[in-house]
């Protein structure tokens, strides 16, 4: 058995979430308890290649990690993950006509892939969309003629002889600067921004609308899904996410608070308020409680790499849909079902509105999810084998590799499990990421980020 | 998960549980109901999004507001107490100075540290 897992583990991306054994390799952030609001991460995403890793939080700061070049020495694990940029993205607002306070937390980071030298990201907060530049600089020109080294003018009476200036390499410098800022679209608050696979246009989503950019062009946006009622008090539902199709530049979905999913074709007309797929799970009526709506409400939907497939995350479990098939998941992981008998409670914390996302690895083998207590949990296709890890600074030795965690629902509690009641439900980990093509992850728990890898021997 | 023979006698336990007692979904709602007998009087879906919808309102109403000062004028001001978060209604109205500073970080993220 012991062979089998090992040989696994070679394929990098083609191994399961159990046949992978995770180890720690760092831990970012503030060691402290006493957390500051603006620390708290709200967004975590790799870039394309993997190479960089954009965090967002609360105080309305980015954060870019980039990865070490692989040291042919160091075969012993992948490079780090060091800081590459970091800059303050949005800042908060009022807006005074409606006595809004507009928060500066970024809500998500969609990096576009790269084009030349330069990187760019998309970064939104519950009102407005920035395009960031990001790029090097690593020389500089020297040798002026009217001007000295620190920048200060020379008398020109002074200057008898004249010189070419040259660039000389400098110090590595990283400048972000904002490109375009897309504003004053939206009435209610953003939820997600996905690019095209045209890589030209970008949908962002409210509550209520979903709207269509040009990368190029700031002043005007389409308006493609409107759900807004006539009478308001008519409104039984409200845009939770949206995201483009991988590869149909046509195609996009979004899933409701009552737990559906709407696919849409942009081809079959301008303002797509008609589905042309609608995803639900026919429920049992009998079952139905004063919290059926509110667990069933999908915090998450992403599209598989291949396209063929897509994952929602709704309060207690992770669904897979086939895009040929509406009525029903493919396949459905529960997360935490032992939350089941604590819904009074989670509703009076509030926790019961906690928005999980959801990834995908970069074969789509294995999908992986947060949970509470800092734990996160990978379910495995392929092999239905599912694990459940804890993020936490006591397993801090790299290449150690991280123990299983067990919650005990009910009855006698084994050694090394936990009970749901001695579990925190304020630490959660709402926000994850898979490295587009190695066994990478990285998981942020309230205001630290962890970057796990699989052990390489 | 579980090794296979303890799940399958927890299933069969809890599907005897079942028909004797109502899902845990539905004890919990029990429980929620008797905490709260007027909650959910309505569907749930509209209090919940109007909620939801208007995160961040804050009232402030510049008419009221200039109307109160003048008023204000020839009364006693009551002392200002501690602003709190929740929503303000009545006699006092919210001025600017009640409302929280919002100030961009100045610092930079313990992240990048």
């Amino acid at each position: 058995m012991f062979l089998k897992l090992s040989l696994r583990a070679v394929f990098l991306g083609a191994g399961g979430g159990n046949d992978i054994q995770w180890c720690f390799s760092q831990v970012k952030g503030a060691v402290d308890d006493d957390v500051a609001e603006a620390d708290i991460i709200s967004t975590v995403e790799f870039n394309h290649s993997g190479e960089l890793l954009a965090t967002g939080d609360k105080g309305g700061r980015v954060v870019i990690f980039q990865q070490e070049q692989e040291n042919k020495t160091q075969t012993h694990s992948r490079g780090e993950y060091n800081v590459y940029s970091t800059f303050q993205s949005h800042e908060p607002e009022f807006d005074y006509l409606k006595s809004l306070e507009i928060e500066e937390k970024i809500n998500k980071i969609r990096w576009l892939p790269q084009k030349n030298a330069a990187q760019f990201l998309l970064s939104t907060n519950d009102k407005t969309i920035k395009l960031w530049k990001i790029s090097e600089r690593d020389k500089r020109p020297e040798g002026y003629n009217l001007k000295e080294e620190d920048g200060r003018y020379r008398d020109p009476t002074t200057v008898t002889t004249l010189r070419v200036p040259v660039f000389r390499p400098m110090d590595l410098m990283v400048e972000a600067s904002p490109r375009r800022i897309f504003a004053n679209a939206h009435t209610y608050h953003i939820n997600s921004i996905s690019i095209n696979s045209d890589y030209e246009t970008y949908l962002s989503a409210d509550d209520l609308r979903i709207n269509l950019w040009h990368l190029e062009i700031t002043d005007r946006s389409f308006n493609i899904v409107d759900i807004k009622p006539a009478n308001m008090e008519e409104l039984t539902e409200v845009i939770t996410a949206a995201e483009f199709h991988p590869n149909s530049c046509n195609t996009f979905v979004y899933s409701s608070s009552k737990g559906t999913i709407r696919l849409c074709d942009m081809r079959a007309s301008a303002l797509c308020d008609r589905h042309s797929k609608l995803f639900e799970e026919p429920e049992d009526p009998s079952n139905r409680s004063f919290f059926s709506e509110i667990i069933s409400s999908i915090s998450d939907v992403k599209f598989s790499h291949s396209g063929r497939y897509m994952m929602t995350r709704d309060y207690l479990s992770v669904k897979i849909w086939d895009l040929n098939m509406e009525n029903r998941p493919v396949e459905t992981y529960q997360v935490h079902e032992y939350l089941r008998s604590k819904l009074c409670s989670l509703y009076e914390n509030d926790c019961i509105f906690d928005k999980f996302e959801c990834c995908w690895n970069g074969s789509d083998s294995v999908v992986m999810t947060g949970s509470y207590n800092n734990f996160f949990r990978m379910f495995d296709r392929n092999t239905k084998r599912d694990i459940t890890l804890e993020a936490s600074r006591e397993n801090n030795k790299p290449r150690t590799v991280l123990k299983p965690r067990k919650v005990c629902a009910s009855g006698k509690r084994k050694k090394d499990e936990i009970s749901v009641d001695s579990l925190d439900f304020n630490k959660k980990i709402l926000h994850t990421a898979w490295h587009p093509k190695e066994n990478i992850i990285a998981v942020a728990t309230t205001n630290n980020l962890y970057i796990f890898q699989d052990k390489v021997n | 998960m579980s090794a296979e023979i303890p799940e399958a006698a927890s299933a069969e336990e809890q599907k005897e549980m079942e028909d004797k007692v109502t899902s845990p979904e539905k004890a919990e709602e029990a429980k929620l109901k008797a905490r709260y007998p007027h909650l959910g009087q309505k569907p749930g879906g509209s209090d919940f999004l109007r909620k939801r919808l208007q995160k961040g309102q804050k009232y402030f109403d510049s008419g009221d507001y200039n109307m109160a000062k003048a008023k204000m004028k020839n009364k006693q001001l009551p002392t200002a107490a501690a602003p709190d978060k929740t929503e303000v209604t009545g006699d006092h109205i919210p001025t600017p100075q009640d409302l929280p500073q919002r100030k961009p970080s100045l610092v930079a993220s313990k992240l990048a540290g």
